[in-house]
């Protein structure tokens, strides 16, 4: 059987990490609106990818470091720029993708497969891999954690909450630096252009069945989880790429629930 | 002698090189129960952001509670425009009101026993207390913004902030609402301020129009030509500095 190769079970345990951060972080993206930021975030994370293999460095620690970097410029510049403000989300997001390409062509000698980064391939993950998707976890976990509330007042009412003196630029640029975690720990296993999907997919659909935020990160961590077995399974029996299947199953779930709903509540 | 508690000082704003607010002065005392009036793009937004310290003036001083308005804000209850809040956020009556306590909170950001106390408190008052599991887009637009008000009263503010608080509110509710602002007002300031003339009703105390410039008002009989020349047309002033009981019988 399948699930007895070791390549198997590191695709089992890098989905269910995967998981684990998009249900806590895609909530706050999806209730918060981040989805274009998000975007620019992801895209931008491709820049770290590319200069982590032209410096011989790991590419995902490398992408940890440039991601968390250009979000929090991406936060400084959505907060302070009074107008355009998507423009400049834009350029950010194509000019950390063309960077990454381009220190890519840079380096010398054998250079992985870029199309496992784009799209990730789920088979290619290694140990060191699952431990870096680990340790983000436990930091996210832990950040979320102990800024529950803080968050919560912030993504609710920014206004708000800087009248009663939350550091909402801090609390911002913290929010998205973990989305900036959260996409590298996507990328091994759906790639940087596929790390939207899961970002807000989970959540989107947890917020059909729940009503308050708490209960929102349960359900999507669970849903999110249910997402990537079903994904995973399906493109091993199929012999189909992973990311494309779990993105896919995720997107057809969501939409025919959303479509369910949207029936019951009308009749 | 009632303790100043807002001080501008001509003060301007330009969005850009366009100037929104000019040469304001303004001067609130304790209790005071002031409306501020003015069309739609007339600044109100603006000098209430800066009241705030959410934005900083292009000259001129802003002294809240004698303070910058970033420090002095804790002490204002600010209850935005409840149309503009996210009714798909989830997130229910209980936790809207906690977050007022969020200043208070220890390093882990969790709510005391104290907060929850002050909470249940506020939702007495505001008669809501039925309310606290129900996510806030299952709420009527009276309801919501009483809300909004009852998480603006639990950070204990010695100001009260109204954005725009009767739109889209029925009579009925208004002029109880009225009757509960007139009550609060014993125990703090309140600055109301909306486009709608209607809306001022006779407890306000005192009134000022704004229209990029401001005009104080000591009583609220403003001449008609006020009206026009901050409208740029007549207006219709329905129950304007009549008693608001002439309103309901009129309404009967």
């Amino acid at each position: 059987m399948v699930f007895e190769y070791a390549f198997f079970q590191n695709s089992l345990m890098a989905g269910v990490l995967a998981a684990v951060a998009c249900g806590i972080i895609g909530s706050y993206v999806v209730v918060k609106r981040l989805v274009f930021i998000s975007g620019g975030i992801s895209h931008a994370a491709f820049g770290g990818i590319g200069l982590g293999l032209f410096l011989g460095f790991n590419p995902l620690l490398m992408a940890v470091i440039f991601s968390v970097f250009s979000s929090s410029i991406l936060g400084i510049i959505s907060k302070k720029a009074y107008q355009r403000e998507d423009t400049l989300i834009g350029a950010m997001w194509a000019i950390g993708m063309a960077f990454g390409i381009f220190m890519i062509y840079q380096t010398p000698g054998y250079v992985p497969d870029l199309s496992s980064y784009l799209f990730g391939n789920i088979l290619t993950v290694s140990r060191s891999d699952i431990l870096i998707m680990f340790s983000l976890n436990i930091i996210i976990g832990i950040i979320v954690f102990t800024r529950y509330n803080e968050f919560l007042a912030f993504s609710f009412d920014e206004e708000f909450s800087e009248v009663t003196n939350v550091p909402v630029m801090k609390t911002y640029i913290i929010l998205l630096s973990l989305v900036a975690l959260t996409v590298v720990v996507l990328v091994s296993v759906v790639g940087i252009i596929l790390a939207m999907a899961l970002l807000t997919l989970p959540a989107a659909t947890a917020s059909l069945f729940t009503n308050t935020l708490k209960k929102m990160i349960a359900v999507s961590l669970i849903i999110g989880v249910i997402y990537m077995i079903l994904g995973i399974g399906l493109s091993f029996l199929l012999d189909q790429p992973s990311g494309a299947t779990i993105v896919l199953v995720s997107g057809v779930t969501y939409l025919s629930l959303l479509g369910i709903k949207s029936l019951i509540t009308k009749s | 002698m009632k303790k100043e508690i807002i001080r501008l000082e001509n003060v301007s704003f330009d969005y850009g090189d366009h100037r929104v607010l000019e040469d304001i002065n303004l001067n609130v005392f304790d209790k005071d129960f002031l409306g501020i009036i003015g069309p739609n793009g007339g600044g109100k937004s603006t000098l209430l952001k800066l009241i705030l310290g959410l934005l900083k003036p292009t000259e001129g001083n802003i002294l809240l509670f004698d303070k910058p308005p970033n420090e002095g804000r804790k002490y204002v209850g600010y209850v935005p425009q409840y149309t503009l809040v996210d009714r798909n956020f989830p997130i229910n009556v209980e936790e809207v009101i906690l977050s007022g306590r969020i200043s208070h909170t220890d390093f882990l950001r969790r709510y005391s026993k104290n907060d929850r106390i002050i909470s249940d408190k506020v939702m007495d008052i505001m008669g809501i207390s039925n309310l606290r599991k129900i996510q806030i887009g299952k709420l009527s637009g009276g309801q919501l913004q009483r809300v909004l008000i009852a998480r603006a009263l639990s950070t204990d503010p010695k100001l009260l902030l109204l954005d725009e608080p009767t739109s889209n509110i029925d009579v009925q509710a208004e002029t109880d609402f009225y009757d509960f602002l007139q009550e609060l007002s014993e125990k703090m300031a309140i600055i109301l301020v909306t486009h709608d003339t209607g809306a001022i009703s006779s407890q306000v105390k005192t009134i000022a129009c704004i229209n990029k410039t401001l005009h104080y008002h000591g009583e609220k009989n403003i001449p008609p030509k006020v009206f026009e020349k901050l409208y740029g047309c007549p207006i219709e002033l329905i129950g304007h500095g009549i008693p608001h009981r002439v309103l309901k019988e009129h309404d009967d």
